[in-house]
């Protein structure tokens, strides 16, 4: 039997009736249409697939969708304003902190989750930040100098 | 592909265990769902109806007590625990455990108490709670009960819970004085689960160093979460030199009972017992003196 799904997601409410079995990146994905969320191994190793729920970074490939409900959850795609795109989206496209794209999205959000929580992380606390996200193409380095580069204001929100 | 079920959402601890009554062997529990998700996902597990417990907030809390100690509500998430001001003052072993579980998307949705109510004997809690002499407490019914840690694994994946019955409350003593307690897991990838995994906590007599108590609390070194009690036997009542700390690591590695998996083979396991054991122990005797 259906069950009745009420949460945001990047700020939209969302009423859908959804099989209980349904996991919060099918969700996502199928029923929103919100593809910038990966998912990757699907048995919660990656990290490809955190979202931001109730202000804690998860992996969506391991929350049933129906433990969302009456929660608030930002993907990728709730990161831009407009046009403007998130000072951690300049910041990886300045520093080139990826190559194939795919473990992008789940590292901008874990790196969203750590800078809300600690603004000012030091090296070691960046890498603990994004140590649930695998990036196959070995781009770590390139990623900790965005998150760096943000974190010493280089990247500022446009107001 | 997971099985459909049908979903049930208890906001107390009464409803569920009415639930639970109720359902028996066609129901199973899901909290923050961090390891049963997967093997649903997998078709080994596939319940009639699953009963959501993880929005029952009476079951999340972290209260501390000088007489009582620890007291952790068994829905807690591993992540507050980590950050909880108290665990990390009176019971920092805790707090390092918890750093090291999985990783922050794991330990912000999962919960200590479906961490220790799957039974994977590789899991991280269970060594440090047996090193900790903690109990747990459970409910039904037809009331509560408690047990020591050490007497809640069964087997791989099974518990001493009663059908019926749910883990509400992790209790951990009070540290007595002059004690160490430190945890050591071995493995390739930090977020990874223990290749081995082990849990001391040395307790100093008031006088000349001598190891008034200790418990040593092994992981993924057998089908539970084991205490090396002969181990133990090398170190109590003596002062600690490292030629007991090697022997009681020797020990331990013949008391150990591990498996050959893909991360690891029985001989090897036994080695990082043998090495940890030393290891960890060292560790918790330069803790303990500094108590």
């Amino acid at each position: 039997m259906k069950k009745e799904l009420r949460f945001t997601v990047n700020g939209q409410p969302y009423e859908l009736y959804i099989k209980p079995k349904t996991i919060l990146v099918e969700v996502l994905r199928a029923h929103l249409g919100l593809t910038g969320t990966k998912r990757g191994c699907d048995s919660s190793s990656c990290g490809a697939c955190t979202v931001i729920l109730n202000g804690m970074a998860v992996k969506s490939c391991s929350v049933l969708a129906l433990q969302a409900n009456g929660g608030e959850v930002l993907t990728v795609e709730g990161l831009a304003k407009g046009n403007e795109l998130h000072p951690l989206q300049k910041a990886f496209l300045d520093h080139g902190a990826f190559q194939c794209g795919f473990c992008t999205s789940g590292m901008l959000m874990s790196s969203k989750a750590l800078l809300d929580e600690n603004p000012n992380p030091t090296k070691e606390q960046i890498k603990e930040g994004i140590d649930g996200n695998i990036c196959r193409c070995t781009g770590y380095n390139s990623i900790i100098r965005a998150l760096t580069g943000v974190v010493k204001g280089e990247y500022k929100e446009e107001k | 592909m997971i099985r459909d079920f049908e979903y049930l959402t208890p906001k107390t601890l009464e409803e569920a265990l009415t639930l639970l009554d109720k359902y028996g062997d066609e129901c199973k529990v899901i909290a923050g769902g961090q390891s049963l998700l997967i093997l649903m996902k997998q078709g080994l597990v596939a319940p009639e109806y699953l009963i959501d417990i993880k929005g029952i907030t009476e079951l999340n809390y972290i209260k501390s007590d000088a007489k009582e100690g620890l007291r952790i509500g068994a829905l807690t998430p591993h992540r507050a625990i980590e950050k909880s001001p108290v665990v990390r003052n009176g019971f920092a072993v805790l707090a390092e455990m918890e750093n090291r579980l999985a990783s922050i998307q794991t330990r912000n949705w999962g919960t200590i108490g479906g961490n220790l109510c799957h039974g994977d004997p590789a899991g991280d809690p269970a060594p440090v709670l047996i090193a900790l002499n903690a109990n747990l407490k459970m409910a039904s019914l037809k009331g509560e009960r408690t047990t020591a840690i050490e007497d809640f694994f069964l087997d791989y994946f099974e518990t001493a819970l009663e059908p019926g019955e749910l883990l509400t409350e992790i209790q951990v003593p009070v540290v007595p004085p002059h004690t160490g307690t430190v945890y050591i897991k071995f493995n390739v990838i930090e977020s990874d689960l223990a290749t081995v995994g082990v849990a001391v906590s040395i307790t100093l007599g008031s006088s000349e160093g001598i190891c008034q108590d200790v418990r040593i609390a092994l992981g993924a070194a057998a089908s539970t979460p084991v205490r090396a009690k002969q181990a133990e036997a090398v170190l109590r009542g003596k002062k600690i030199t490292d030629n007991l700390l090697r022997e009681a690591g020797q020990i331990a590695s013949t008391e150990a009972e591990p498996i050959s998996d893909i991360y690891a083979s029985e001989e090897y396991r036994r080695e990082l017992v043998k090495v940890l054991v030393k290891r960890v122990s060292r560790e918790a005797l330069a803790r303990a003196k500094q108590a």
